[in-house]
């Protein structure tokens, strides 16, 4: 098989795009690995993992008509690694206050110097707008204990942000 | 003892509803011993359904005793079990032996009350929560033929939107 390549797609969103999208990899024998589309501030947005015959050069001008219709700016590059490489998250992260400059920087900075690896971030801005309140939630995997990691994050925060750790049980059965 | 082949998706077996056990003998209480032996060969397993080696029988392994700071009755062998009652939902990351290298988010009853049979035919009831009551939700439908799979929801779904855990189909 060949070597994965990653389509990034963003533009404004309608429906349709990805059945469109896919039809024409599909249609060209390209196949598609993981994905995952999130809609921010109305905007489509998707990376996947895709495969086929040829690399980027193959990809681009197929991909090319079908954007363009449909007004989506993309980007291809070749990736390293491929399928079944999941890593499962052991800590959960839960950020909530006042929106600010400098909350995510501050609470992953005190992660990272943990060890902790981020595996899947959300992020929104809740409230009005006149009072936004920033929400955020992190799950990730580290070695370091959950209290370690919550007076990490404690020492490194604003007051008025609430930062809650706790651990992710994963059930395999 | 003999660790058996664990079945995975697609297979068909893994979809089809498992029959009570009915007859409690030295035969079954072999096999719960290689059941027992795969669910400690394999990946660190807390749970594991007949169905998922393929026999087709009402009858799970749990084992929460490695969890001490978790509410648990430790290692439990349930035959013909049946959930009499459902309360709460929680939202919490389940992977399967039988789905490898996929984890994902399952919304569960947090409390149950359930009744099954010893592996000598003897009545248990137990009254379980969070994890353990996830076990053996995981665990039961298997032998309703469902995996977790079929209940998966995406992470960014709210809790709040679903007032009441339904059975697949109800």
């Amino acid at each position: 098989m060949s070597a994965w390549n990653m389509l990034a797609l963003v533009g404004e969103d309608k429906p349709g795009i990805v059945a469109q999208v896919t039809d024409v990899l599909y249609r060209h024998g390209w196949n598609l690995g993981e994905a995952s589309m999130m809609r921010l501030g109305g905007n489509f947005s998707i990376m996947m993992m895709v495969q086929g015959t040829g690399g980027k050069e193959v990809l681009r001008p197929l991909i090319e008509p079908v954007a363009q219709a449909l007004g989506l700016r993309f980007h291809v590059f070749p990736i390293h690694g491929g399928l079944h490489r999941h890593l499962v998250p052991n800590i959960q992260v839960r950020v909530n206050g006042a929106d600010r400059a400098g909350i995510v920087a501050k609470v992953t900075g005190a992660l990272a110097q943990q060890g902790f690896n981020i595996l899947e971030l959300d992020s929104d801005v809740a409230g009005t707008p006149e009072r936004p309140i920033y929400i955020m939630c992190i799950q990730g995997f580290a070695e370091a204990t959950v209290e370690a990691l919550q007076a990490a994050v404690d020492a490194a925060k604003d007051t008025d942000i609430q930062v809650d750790v706790s651990p992710i049980e994963t059930f395999i059965g | 003892m003999a660790v058996l082949e664990i079945l995975t998706l697609p297979h068909p077996l893994l979809k089809q509803e498992a029959a009570p056990v009915e007859v409690f003998d030295d035969e079954l209480r072999a096999f719960i011993a290689d059941l027992e032996e795969t669910r400690r060969a394999g990946p660190a397993a807390i749970g594991i359904a007949a169905t998922q080696v393929g026999r087709l029988q009402r009858l799970l392994i749990i084992d929460l005793s490695s969890k001490p700071k978790i509410p648990n009755h430790g290692h439990l062998v349930l035959i013909n079990p049946e959930i009499t009652h459902w309360e709460g939902f929680e939202l919490g990351r389940e992977g399967c032996l039988s789905v490898p290298h996929y984890t994902g988010n399952v919304i569960r009853a947090e409390r149950i009350k359930l009744k099954a049979q010893d592996p000598h035919g003897a009545p248990l009831e137990f009254e379980m929560q969070g994890f353990e009551a996830r076990a053996v939700q995981h665990e039961v439908d298997h032998l309703d033929g469902l995996l977790f799979i079929d209940r998966v929801v995406s992470r960014r779904t709210d809790l709040f939107q679903r007032k009441v855990y339904q059975k697949a189909g109800g």
